[in-house]
């Protein structure tokens, strides 16, 4: 066990490395420069660029920028080349803002995917289930965004609420009750955005995996010695149909970082992703490349946990 | 097999007409199966739907003078409803939309919707199928590089060519010439070298090449770990990336969504081929003295092409609803050609007053993503006998 968590831990440590250079290659060998963004700029003369560009180390050869930059994120010391705010700072802000839609969204998942998938394996080949299997492609399907202006329509037409941010904007002295569900109303439409796939994939996993149990001999025997149906649905079946859902809550972590680009763009919602997409605009490579190895660390992190956890729970696992 | 042969057959088999072939072929059985999953049929006839608007958009929008003009504004029918006749009196008899009538409804600057769905259609398909052809070429490669010749050892001269070879492209790109041609010389030299090494089958034991043919890591282990460092990226986040960094063009989308999207491909064929090569036809194949590339290429891919086709249809499903994601952020085919994803995303500011500019565009991407997602997975039904009984 501890060769193979030594083991892992260096093969993820080198992989990092890897995704360190290949990031870094790919924002800076495409074509253009971030001190060329906004060329129309009166205050952009060619000594501001030229001071730009050594301030930044811009004008030293590739490997050079490489251990600079990366010497100044692990130190902290990064800014963003937009408005020379620390890079961890602004990322910690914007991350405690997508804090709230993930935790939602995921509870929102797994609250719902369960039961959804356990009743479909249930009433294998029946109405409900073969309604839930088309619905759960739909929302596969779906375009994030259209799906959005749908709710959006829906929720704004129905209950005249606003949703659009984090919360109303002057909305100052009103009571505390008003305030706290104006703040649901805003949070709850990105976060059941958020959630839709991720139930729909998820639900189609527990149905399938209870399938798979169900087969088994252990639960035909559980069936005829007469015990009723939930014990054998719930106590035999189920419980070992969770072994593989352990390691999942592993794979959920780069969720934290990834947000949704284009459901926080619609709504105006302050968080990751929608900074990592003004980054991209602004071309502020400090801030793509850290959002890009904070979540790079993120996917090894959870795959490590999920390895780890599948061996703790699962003894006949000895990788 | 000579008719003696078969007639011991019969006596050993105990049958009078010996083994009889299977009562239907294969694709017999897969027309019955598919028959049967209703959804997996749905999905099939629509996109087939799909395919010939798409062809048809292709050839009645472009040319000098498009049948259906997707780029035609007028100013004076602006933001028009679906089914709406155009005021004949307001237009030149050239503006009139070619059904005389607006199928689709008209945007903001009073183009005809219709016009421009049918061009987008061909947008999105080709965007799918290029985007899923790469990703499946690179993965089958890969794939089976790594499952046929895993075992094999990558040698210190190996790392150290390739190493040689990749600086002189860089070079070569960044416009170092002289030295970039330099150095992609000593790579192809040293490749050529070690053909004739090999030939004459030199053995020599001086230190320095015992160290340069040292063996380091398999081959498989290469090419997984890549396939490991690939899915550490953010798949949206460096699509737009790259796709922000770049000059827009539909073919920059296509390639990288291609370039990120192989890594399941790889995985698949690697599992098959790793099965595959203890079989006995490849060893037949072998004793045959069939080159390994053939052997990989006509025999053994055709084997493992199930999950791949699988794959590769919902592959194409996911590259709709990125490059649809894409336009929709601005960042997809530039403006003058119309895709669905930027006519929705035009659209949206007219929400209120014109839903049809949000709803036309939506639902085309669901129900062709729609169709697409059923289809494959219809697809891995029937083509793995494991879980028909089981759905």
């Amino acid at each position: 066990m501890l060769s193979f968590i030594g083991r892992s831990i260096i093969q993820k440590i080198i992989t990092l490395f890897f995704v360190m250079v290949i990031s870094f290659l790919i924002i800076h060998l495409a074509p253009g420069e971030p001190s060329q963004v906004d060329p129309l700029n009166p205050k952009f003369t060619p000594e501001m660029v030229e001071r730009f560009r050594s301030a930044f180390h811009l004008d030293k050869p590739l490997h050079v920028q490489f251990v600079y930059f990366y010497r100044d994120l692990f130190t902290g010391k990064s800014v963003s080349w937009k408005d020379n705010e620390p890079v961890l700072k602004k990322i910690g802000e914007r991350f405690l803002n997508s804090l709230p839609l993930f935790i939602l969204a995921t509870i929102l998942t797994w609250t719902l995917a369960f039961p959804i998938g356990i009743r479909s394996a249930i009433a294998r080949g029946g109405v409900y289930d073969r309604s839930a299997t088309f619905f759960s492609y739909l929302f596969y399907s779906i375009p994030g965004f259209f799906f959005a202006y749908i709710l959006i329509l829906l929720v704004v037409n129905t209950f005249h609420v606003p949703v659009i941010g984090m919360k109303t904007f002057g909305f100052g002295d009103v009571s505390v009750l008003r305030t706290v569900m104006d703040r649901v109303w805003h949070l709850l439409l990105p976060s059941v955005l958020g959630a839709t796939v991720g139930i729909a994939v998820l639900s189609r996993y527990v149905r399938s995996q209870m399938l798979e149990v169900e087969g088994q001999d252990y639960v035909r025997t559980a069936k005829a010695k007469g015990l009723p149906s939930e014990q054998v649905h719930y106590k035999h079946a189920l419980r070992n149909a969770l072994l593989p859902f352990v390691t999942m809550f592993g794979l959920m972590l780069p969720g934290l970082i990834g947000g949704s680009v284009i459901i926080e763009s619609i709504f105006s919602w302050p968080g990751m992703g929608r900074m990592a997409f003004e980054a991209i605009l602004a071309r502020d490579y400090p801030i793509i490349l850290s959002v890009n190895f904070i979540s790079a660390v993120l996917v090894l992190a959870g795959t490590f946990i999920s390895d780890v956890l599948y061996m703790v729970v699962d003894p006949r696992i000895r990788l | 097999m000579k008719k003696t042969d078969t007639h011991t057959l019969h006596k050993e088999t105990g049958l009078e007409e010996g083994p009889l072939p299977p009562k239907e072929s294969r694709t017999q059985e897969f027309w019955r199966l598919l028959r049967k999953n209703r959804l997996a049929l749905a999905g099939l006839i629509i996109f087939v739907f799909f395919f010939s608007i798409a062809l048809a958009g292709l050839v009645l929008t472009s040319g000098n003078k498009p049948v259906f003009d997707p780029a035609m504004v007028r100013l004076q029918e602006k933001l028009r409803p679906p089914l709406s006749h155009p005021h004949l009196e307001a237009i030149s008899s050239e503006e009139t939309p070619t059904l005389g009538i607006y199928l689709c409804g008209t945007d903001d600057l009073g183009r005809d919707v219709f016009s421009r769905m049918l061009q987008g259609a061909w947008v999105s398909l080709t965007v799918g199928f290029v985007a899923v052809g790469i990703a499946v070429l690179i993965g089958i490669v890969l794939g089976g590089i790594s499952g046929y010749f895993g075992r094999n050892p990558v040698r210190v001269d190996h790392i150290l060519v390739a190493c040689i070879v990749f600086v002189g492209a860089g070079l070569l790109i960044g416009g170092v010439f002289l030295a970039g041609v330099g150095l992609l010389c000593i790579g192809c030299a040293y490749v050529l070298f070690q053909r004739w090494w090999k030939k004459v089958g030199g053995q020599s034991a001086t230190p320095l090449i015992r160290l340069f043919s040292a063996e380091t890591f398999s081959v498989d282990t290469l090419i997984m770990r890549l396939v490991d460092i690939m899915l550490c990226f953010p798949v949206f986040f460096l699509i737009l990336t790259v796709v922000a960094l770049l000059p827009a063009s539909m073919y920059n989308i296509m390639i990288v969504i291609g370039l990120t999207s192989w890594m399941g491909t790889t995985r698949f064929v690697r599992a098959e081929l790793l099965s595959l090569r203890e079989q006995d036809f490849v060893t037949a194949a072998k004793a045959l003295g069939v080159s390994d590339w053939r052997i990989i290429f006509r025999h053994m891919i055709p084997n493992a092409m199930a999950p791949v086709l699988v794959s590769a249809t919902i592959g194409i499903a996911s590259a709709i609803l990125i490059e649809a994601g894409l336009s929709f952020l601005g960042f997809g085919v530039p403006p003058p050609h119309a895709t669905w994803g930027n006519v929705l995303s035009d659209g949206k500011r007219f929400i209120f007053d014109a839903p049809w500019l949000t709803f036309i565009p939506g639902f085309a991407i669901l129900i062709v993503v729609l169709a697409f997602n059923l289809f494959g997975e219809g697809l891995r039904d029937i083509l793995n006998p494991k879980l028909r009984e089981r759905y």
